[in-house]
């Protein structure tokens, strides 16, 4: 009954090896120490309110906001704070973290944690954003920005529809794909809960096609559900790109240097939208979420309910590993993610897989020289022409890949993955952004 | 120790070398045409231009840049062939050997080697020797279907060049379309068969090598302007389909105007470049004293290619038209 939509500007259609997509969302347990950076998301870190020996439960509040823009951070296990020092984080940054021993299992009061849905909104608006910000909600797609800042529409802008991002066009990532399946009803109610705040009463979920079965399960509860709906997309990677998905579902495209609300979207991530339901309903403030655990050389490929801080070699024991061959672990996926340096690297809101690498794929290709087959430039989602701002770079010409328009790059990396030369065009983008950043 | 790199972790499957080997899989067919039509001719054209092209870029590569070997991109093999594919099966091989050092030596390595050149290599290399040997370029053996050893004596016009050289009024003794189809005809080795060529091009689009669009431009070009004239003029000369299926235009849309290095980035820019093949490729055909167009079409279009490049972007999302 729904035309599929996609984006009309370039798009790459990479193997999609979701490997993990059939395996039911397991508990990956407790480790015995958690790490828990105070910046998990976009804005400034967090402040911390514990101090070394503190006795903490799940879901105890342990860092607060500083300002607008930034998030709270509980507790994701019961125990004591054993250690508050800078570690390497997933980013590769030195981060604040704060170490917690795990001690038992026990919960904040409140909380409900029985399995019944609950789908009366009782709150109004500000109460619902009051408690997402309490909650410390961040986008969990990957980019991290502070969900209540999302949710609450400025005074000279108008909200009309919300956009509920069930793409995940990455490769291996299946976590938003279970999540769906598993947590659907809930899903639909929390973007029923994000229309409310909004007042609008109009949220589509974007749901990519290869996903057949979570389009299935949703379709059928929006059904009951008024203001919530499905739209089937063709799988095409970046689908899940903001800007893209806006632009596939509404025709309308988010003005160079503008916000999506500014064209009246809202895009929120499936994660997020269930880790909005689950504050609301439940009382449960952010502190576990789905991870993936994937790679061809993983045992068994697993879609792990993770507690925030957990470190990933714990994961990857937990999943097996057929050889011993690590060769690059990933957080993310690996068309967007990043390699940690370090395997005891935290699991923070924004870590959607972590995906390992044998060694023999973890190195990068060697770069051989630009044919000009223009795959870059029929690649890019943006319409920029990759090979030119490479170059431009390479010069050192700033104002040619300021002419190119190279601040507009969104980094999804699909000019790298289909360059034949390999040249890492990906990152002449990020150099020439980093740059015009510098010289502001 | 983890290894780490910058994002993306993977790549496509496609990589340069696939993409030259896929090309010279598309030559295949034209290159088992002109092996049955001209025979040990062909051969020995063939195989003295590969291995010409190949012996100059490994040589300059590791004797006077002294860089690492590049003939591994297997894109020297594809410059040998398309320069044998613009010979005739008679050329001697002294003057083969100037062609492929004209086109890898000068068109090529000069510019700083795959990617960076101006001109198409082997069209560069052609026109040189057709400005050099007009006697030699031009005198085409008759095409003998399994006659392998046909001493190469009998000579015979190409459609293009009795058209040229057809007074007002006369009839001219032209193959019909299905000969040119096949390429029972005068030629180059790899410009007789329309067939042939085809299957190479729609191997190239099934493989994604390239898209539709030069090749269409150009051809459609052609065929619309020099109807056209057709139609009002009522002129054999120019009659739209015998344009389309003689002389170099199909190779030359199908393989050479679709070279990445010298073709736009975009599709608009790759169309404008088609479109401006088109037109010269007729105004050459139809009123220079040269029979045949494609090759100056092509390497002046090619000029025009960094120019095109500036001024065709893309439109760029939340940009509006450029």
């Amino acid at each position: 009954m729904n035309n599929k939509k996609t984006f009309s500007i370039g798009g790459i259609h990479p193997d999609k090896h979701k490997i993990s997509s059939h395996i039911a969302i397991s508990d990956a347990g407790l480790p015995a120490e958690v790490f828990i950076p105070v910046k998990q998301h976009i804005g400034s870190p967090a402040k911390i309110l514990v101090q070394k020996g503190d006795k903490v439960k799940v879901g105890t509040l342990i860092a607060d906001a500083d300002g607008i823009i930034s998030a709270d951070v509980h507790s994701s296990v019961s125990g004591e704070v054993t250690k508050i020092e800078d570690i390497q984080s997933e980013t590769g940054y030195l981060e604040q973290v704060i170490t917690i021993r795990v001690e038992g299992d026990e919960f904040e009061p409140g909380i409900d944690r029985s399995p019944d849905i609950v789908s009366e909104i009782s709150q109004n608006a500000e109460e619902i954003i009051e408690i997402i910000r309490g909650a410390g909600i961040v986008g969990m797609g990957g980019a991290g920005f502070p969900t209540p800042v999302k949710t609450t529409v400025p005074e000279d802008k108008k909200a009309e529809i919300l956009i509920i991002n069930g793409i995940e066009c990455e490769p291996y990532l299946t976590a938003d794909d279970r999540l769906m399946v598993e947590k659907a009803e809930q899903i639909v109610i929390g973007a029923k809960i994000i229309n409310k705040a909004l007042g609008i009463q109009n949220a589509v979920i974007a749901i990519d096609e290869n996903k057949p079965q979570a389009v299935e399960i949703i379709r059928q509860i929006t059904k009951r559900y008024v203001g919530v709906n499905v739209q089937v997309c063709k799988t095409k990677y970046p689908q899940g790109g903001e800007r893209q998905l806006i632009q596939a579902l509404t025709g309308k495209e988010v003005p160079a240097g503008k916000h999506p609300i500014d064209i009246g979207c809202i895009v929120q991530n499936v994660g997020t939208v269930f880790a909005v339901y689950e504050a609301v309903m439940k009382h449960k403030p952010l502190f576990e979420r789905i991870v993936t655990v994937s790679g061809d050389d993983i045992l068994n490929p697993s879609n792990f309910r993770v507690r925030i801080g957990t470190p990933a070699s714990f994961l990857i024991n937990k999943a097996g590993l057929k050889e011993n061959s690590v060769g690059k672990v990933i957080f993310g996926g690996p068309m967007m993610g990043r390699a940690i340096v370090n395997m005891d690297a935290p699991v923070t809101k924004t870590t959607s897989g972590i995906l390992v690498l044998p060694e023999s794929e973890a190195y990068k290709p060697d770069e051989t020289s630009c044919i000009r087959c223009g795959k870059c430039v029929a690649a890019c989602p943006v319409g920029l022409q990759p090979y030119a701002i490479a170059r431009s770079i390479r010069e050192n010409d700033l104002n040619e890949a300021k002419r190119l328009s190279a601040r507009e790059c969104i980094e999804c990396g699909s000019c790298a993955y289909t360059c034949p030369a390999r040249i890492p065009l990906l990152d002449f983008c990020k150099l020439a952004k980093y740059e015009f950043k510098k010289r502001k | 120790m983890l290894k780490i790199s910058t994002a993306p972790h993977i790549n496509s499957p496609v990589t340069t070398q696939s993409i030259m080997r896929d090309v010279i899989i598309a030559l295949c067919p034209a290159i088992l045409v002109a092996l049955l039509f001209f025979g040990v001719g062909a051969l020995k054209v063939i195989v003295t231009s590969v291995a010409a092209c190949v012996l100059f870029e490994y040589l300059i590569c590791r004797y006077l840049l002294k860089t690492n070997n590049t003939t591994t991109d297997y894109s020297a093999i594809i410059t040998g062939i398309l320069l044998a594919f613009n010979l005739p099966s008679n050329m001697p091989v002294w003057m083969i050997l100037i062609g492929a050092f004209v086109a890898i030596g000068i068109t090529k390595m000069a510019f700083g080697g795959l990617g960076k050149n101006i001109f198409n290599p082997a069209l560069a290399g052609r026109v040189f020797l057709f400005i050099s040997f007009p006697v030699q370029m031009t005198s085409w053996p008759k095409p003998q279907f399994l006659n392998f050893f046909n001493g190469d004596v009998e000579t015979a016009a190409t459609t293009l060049g009795i058209l040229k050289h057809l007074g007002k009024g006369e009839t001219p003794q032209l193959p019909d379309y299905w000969q040119m189809f096949v390429g029972n005809i005068g030629g180059c080795l790899g410009e007789v068969s329309a067939v042939a060529l085809l299957l190479g091009l729609f191997y190239m689009l099934y493989r994604r090598i390239i898209t539709w669009h030069i090749p269409f431009y150009y051809i459609s070009t052609v065929f619309i302007i020099t109807g056209i004239f057709w139609l009002i003029t009522n002129d054999i000369r120019i009659e739209p389909v015998t344009q389309l299926l003689s002389g170099g235009l199909l190779l030359g849309a199908f393989f050479m105007a679709t070279d990445y290095t010298t073709s736009p980035m975009t599709k608009k820019g790759q169309i404008i470049f088609a479109v401006g093949c088109g037109i010269l490729t007729v105004i050459i055909r139809k009123y220079s004293a040269y029979p045949e167009g494609v090759s100056f079409a092509i390497l002046i279009m090619n000029a025009f290619v960094p120019l095109i490049d500036r001024y065709t972007s893309q439109k760029i999302y939340g940009k509006g038209d450029k």
